[in-house]
């Protein structure tokens, strides 16, 4: 959306500014220009306005009605549905998907780190290898944990349920996760390093606050 | 028995049953890393992978290069599979940006794949010869390769790391007279493939080494998330050319290899008979593309993301290469994490290992696609 709006790279404000031939238009005029471009630019208008396809639906739809607003399920894009929960229920959520839903094993788990809002979110991207009709499908499970300024990996409140009783796929996913973000998995058989060398002795360098020499 | 112990040596069990092992990290296979492995006599008791000897933080260093800077230094880790693994970040910063991708470049694309493929397929081939101590089965698909790298040299300008999968489709156009040179080396290739038949997948010994060892069955392949050819010996159709395709997959003739034994030797036999698809693949594609066109489209300078984030993913040589790209309205993307077939297919390595002679865990472990670099990204 925001690469039609800006113009080689500027943001489209400064270009607007210094353009001459920019006609001032009214607020009427700008509307119906926009809307004959598709672009809406409403400060409440959805981020992702894209319909759910049918399939995509049912599956968010009996999601949201087991769970209701414990989880917040966004439609990113075609076969990617995206469920957002808080990191307490994720375990029952995990246990529907996969009971319910279908899925059987995890492609693999992410951390993102946000340090503006203090936050590690832990991304799931669940397959399915026995139902066919989820074969394209890609289910995003995320959840977000606490961050703490002075990571103290193990031991601090960046910690969370581990999913491995549920998808036994994802336990080397999850000690990549502990080691590289700092977040402890609860439950966990194996928390141990994986990667990381075993001096390894700084903050977890996938956070945002570790920065590469010389960048 | 002695009671003083150097320094980092333990003594195991009371009677010195059990004895542990490193091997590795110095190349056991090709690449490093290292199993911790415990015997007692002749057989496996517990396994314990240890990879990061070749960590480089790829994901780390794509944040704080922009979508086109990020294209070379992403194929390094697996630099003779270098298009499959490129592959799903431009799928992925295509959808990410809106763009579209001319139809010719989409069949280039797919040639290119199929050729790094076999290469891939090859050396893996190779290496699981010279692993087993059969060097004929070292030296010809080594030299087989070649002829292939000529062909992906042609196409791009370099040996091995070609970078020519970009977002928005491929660098440059193919060579002249390219299409005619290509289906002469696929040619040949088959009639190759199947000399390696006979000498290799019909040998004695290599049967009686890699014919019921290391068993996965259906249900673990799945339970564990196994990918790619691992998944496929253990009888799963699953391969993501078929059941997502991309780009012009949907379009081609070509079949999902299916074995059903879940051993050592359907694990090494399925990439086998996936050349044999590629091939199909190549031929099919060259018939099918569109003779003249372009083959790229161009990118703004200097593209930004929005706030949005994406996960692509195609089937590699070593089974399904997911990227997962968040991005933040900056010209790099704020998150990549590459899922990679290797580090999935890691998690079976204990699993098999355990209960195996100790003679035949190369035949195991490098029936199980692992590539060290890979899965350490």
């Amino acid at each position: 959306m925001s690469s039609e709006n800006e113009k080689d790279g500027q943001p489209s404000e400064t270009a607007a500014e210094s353009s001459e031939d920019v006609k001032s238009l009214s607020k009427d005029e700008a509307k119906k220009f926009y809307e004959e471009k598709g672009i809406d630019f409403s400060p409440d208008a959805p981020v992702n306005p894209r319909p759910i396809p049918q399939f995509e639906k049912s599956l968010s739809d009996k999601i949201a009605s087991k769970f209701g607003s414990k989880v917040n399920i966004d439609y990113v894009r075609s076969n990617r549905v995206r469920v957002s929960t808080k990191k307490e229920d994720i375990s029952d959520v995990a246990y529907f998907i996969r009971d319910e839903l279908g899925y059987d094993h995890a492609e693999s788990v992410s951390g993102v780190d946000y340090p503006d809002s203090k936050e590690i979110e832990v991304v799931y991207h669940l397959g399915s290898y026995t139902d066919e009709r989820l074969a394209t499908q890609v289910l995003t499970l995320a959840t977000r944990v606490p961050r703490e300024e002075m990571p103290n990996p193990g031991k601090d409140s960046s910690r969370m349920t581990s999913l491995r009783e549920v998808f036994y796929s994802v336990e080397f996913h999850e000690r990549e996760c502990f080691e590289m973000f700092g977040v402890y998995f609860e439950g966990h058989p194996d928390n141990r390093r994986l990667l990381l060398p075993e001096d390894w002795a700084d903050i977890p360098p996938f956070r945002k606050d570790f920065k590469i020499k010389g960048r | 028995m002695a009671t003083q112990l150097p320094p980092g040596i333990r003594l195991e069990t009371v009677d010195d049953r059990i004895m542990t092992l490193n091997v590795g990290p110095q190349h056991p296979g090709s690449g490093h890393m290292r199993l911790i492995i415990k015997v007692d006599g002749d057989y496996i008791v517990s396994c314990d992978p240890d990879p990061g000897y070749v960590h480089r933080g790829e994901e780390k260093m794509a944040e704080y290069r922009n979508y086109i800077q990020n294209i070379p230094h992403l194929e390094r880790p697996v630099i003779h599979d270098s298009s499959n693994i490129l592959y799903p970040y431009c799928l992925a910063v295509e959808e990410l940006l809106g763009i579209e991708v001319p139809e010719r470049a989409k069949y280039i694309r797919v040639i290119a794949a199929e050729l790094n493929r076999c290469i891939y397929i090859l050396y893996w081939l190779a290496i699981y010869g010279i692993f087993l101590g059969h060097s004929t089965m070292f030296m010809w698909p080594a030299g087989d390769r070649e002829l292939f790298i000529d062909l992906l040299e042609a196409m791009s300008g370099a040996r091995v790391t070609h970078a020519y999968l970009v977002p928005g489709g491929v660098r440059n156009d193919l060579p002249a007279n390219f299409e005619e040179r290509c289906l002469r080396q696929v040619d040949y290739l088959e009639k190759r493939l199947k000399e390696y038949l006979a000498v290799f997948y019909k040998n004695p010994i290599l049967i009686s080494r890699t014919e019921g060892t290391g068993i996965l069955s259906r249900t673990d392949a799945i339970r564990l998330g196994t990918t790619g050819s691992v998944l496929r010996a253990s009888g799963v159709n699953f391969d993501i050319r078929k059941k997502e395709p991309y780009d012009v997959y949907e379009n081609l003739d070509f079949e999902t290899v299916v074995m059903k034994e879940g051993d050592s030797y359907a694990r090494s036999y399925v990439p086998y008979l996936e050349m044999f698809e590629s091939c199909r693949i190549i031929r099919d594609a060259i018939r099918k593309m569109p003779k003249s066109g372009s083959v790229r489209t161009k990118l703004k300078p200097n593209p930004k993301g929005g706030n949005d984030e994406v996960y692509k993913r195609v089937e590699s040589g070593r089974g399904a290469l997911g990227y997962y790209i968040v991005s933040n309205n900056r010209p790099e993307p704020y998150r990549v994490k590459i899922s990679v077939g290797s580090f999935r297919n890691l998690i079976c390595m204990p699993y098999l290992l355990k209960g195996e002679l100790l003679g035949n865990m190369p035949a195991v472990y490098w029936s199980l696609n692992y590539w060290p670099v890979e899965a350490d990204r």
